[in-house]
């Protein structure tokens, strides 16, 4: 069984755009962000229809950013948190190019980056826009309780991040390349606490990591960087541990989109999470990093919890996925 | 019949519970007792008001408290306080009959833009209805209870 996936004609990333939230704006790779909002309802009615908004100005700028015209972008691969990823697909009204939806939680951000190369790789498609987006309200009203609601959040939960981030991938034109790319598989050690996303999702970021290792006959110190998506503090510590016990130490490269994304990690407890937390990192910070030749390879592995809320109230555990992609000038 | 998984579940999650980090119990417990003390004392000292103030007596009076408990715990959440105390105080805040004005007036809040009927008045008791359901029941049960009792006895 192969899932490791090493692109001939490497598509480039020709252009990105990020629009994030009032938090994120404020924390600390803001100057990295294109649009930062103070007003987290974008002048909407409801938070759902924020979210829209901001992926619909992620896509556009990331085209105009490219410097390509709409016409010529074929499809736009995109997912989102909600309930029948609507945030992306009423986004998408607006455009005359194709739609392909996607669900991977938090990993959908990768999910789309892997099937956007093997669509353009493969020839058939020229120019595809991946995106993806969360916010905290949207989300929270969905999964969890209202916002106004008095409770405490346990030490262990993560604050979904406010953002779209966008990229267009290219068969032509100047840009980092995404190399290769690992389709993960849906790893679940029985986790039930849904507050404690990190320790259900590791365990998928280190079954993708190893296998990507072995099948593109790379280790650790290849790249530059090993980005997960929102593992949280908890969750990188448990990936860490569980790649030394099988012999690979990422400690040296490893930083996570979670950790990234806020200032002060006190309140936000294990940091960022979210579809929007590796779109809105990688898409900015680290896009703007790559071009600069800070960094020349990047291995981007974004997690996702793949629960529901009525799957934790039946006493299921959390199955994780974890896609890998890895991006190099 | 334990299975290989099983084993290497529970290894993991044991592993998981050694290294979350822990809520600290003594200080959530304080942060409760205090705030959860401050909410009663605050609405002893209506319910003293208005005995002495305006003569008020029994059921009435219990009836004009909670009236202005609700009251403060609904206004405080439409004003964005409540839950910045809740996040504080914890069970503090959500046990006093203020925290339930909260869990209504929260969702009714929040489901606005789903129209009055099935958002607001649908989803307003989402978080408050098992106390309903669980209250309403037991004082059932007891009234089955209390009747059988005066019966037999």
């Amino acid at each position: 069984m192969n899932r490791t996936i090493i692109f001939k004609n490497k598509p480039s990333i020709i252009g990105t755009s990020t629009v994030a939230g009032p938090k994120e704006s404020s924390g600390s790779i803001a100057d990295f962000f294109d649009v930062k909002l103070s007003d987290d309802k974008y002048g909407e009615q409801s938070f759902e229809k924020a979210e829209s908004k901001m992926v619909f100005t992620a896509v556009k700028n990331s085209i105009i950013n490219a410097s390509i015209k709409e016409s010529e972008i074929d499809a736009m691969l995109a997912g989102d948190l909600l309930n029948q990823i609507v945030a992306t697909t009423f986004a998408a009204r607006n455009f005359d190019f194709g739609y392909l939806g996607l669900y991977n939680a938090c990993a959908t951000f990768t999910e789309s980056l892997v099937l956007g190369a093997t669509l353009i790789d493969s020839g058939h498609l020229n120019n595809v826009v991946c995106v993806t987006s969360s916010h905290f309200s949207s989300a929270e009203r969905q999964y969890r309780y209202p916002l106004e609601l008095g409770c405490t959040r346990p030490p262990q939960s993560q604050w979904t991040v406010t953002g779209a981030g966008a990229c267009v991938l290219s068969h032509n034109g100047y840009g980092p390349k995404i190399s290769s790319a690992t389709i993960g598989r849906i790893i679940d050690f029985g986790v039930v606490d849904a507050n404690n996303m990190g320790a259900a999702m590791a365990p998928a970021a280190c079954d993708t990591l190893l296998s990507h290792f072995k099948q593109s006959k790379t280790n650790p110190f290849d790249y530059d960087l090993i980005v997960t998506g929102d593992l949280g503090t908890l969750g990188s510590r448990i990936l860490k541990d569980l790649l030394w016990e099988k012999g690979f130490d990422i400690d040296k490269q490893h930083v996570d989109c979670g950790e990234l994304i806020y200032s002060i990690c006190e309140c936000e407890y294990q940091g960022g999470s979210g579809a929007g937390c590796s779109s809105l990192v990688f898409n900015s910070y680290l896009y703007k990093k790559l071009r600069k030749n800070e960094f020349n390879k990047i291995l981007l592995v974004a997690t996702g919890a793949l629960l529901s809320s009525l799957s934790a109230q039946q006493g299921e555990s959390i199955p994780g996925i974890a896609h890998a992609v890895v991006v190099e000038n | 019949m334990k299975t290989l998984i099983d084993c290497q579940n529970k290894n993991y999650l044991n592993y998981v519970k050694c290294i979350s980090p822990k809520t600290n119990q003594k200080r959530s417990l304080l942060h409760a007792f205090w705030v959860g003390g401050l909410i009663c004392s605050i609405g002893q000292t209506f319910r003293y008001l208005l005995e002495f103030g305006l003569n008020l007596k029994g059921d009435e009076l219990s009836a004009y408290v909670s009236m202005i408990m609700i009251f403060l715990g609904g206004l405080l959440t439409g004003l964005g306080v409540y839950d910045r105390i809740g996040k504080y105080a914890g069970g503090g805040s959500i046990v006093p009959i203020t925290g339930f004005a909260n869990s209504v007036v929260s969702p009714a809040i929040e489901f606005k833009t789903e129209g009055f009927i099935y958002g607001t008045a649908a989803k307003m008791f989402v978080v408050a209805g098992p106390i309903i359901v669980f209250g309403v029941a037991s004082s059932v049960l007891v009234g089955i209870l209390y009747f059988i009792g005066f019966r037999v006895f």
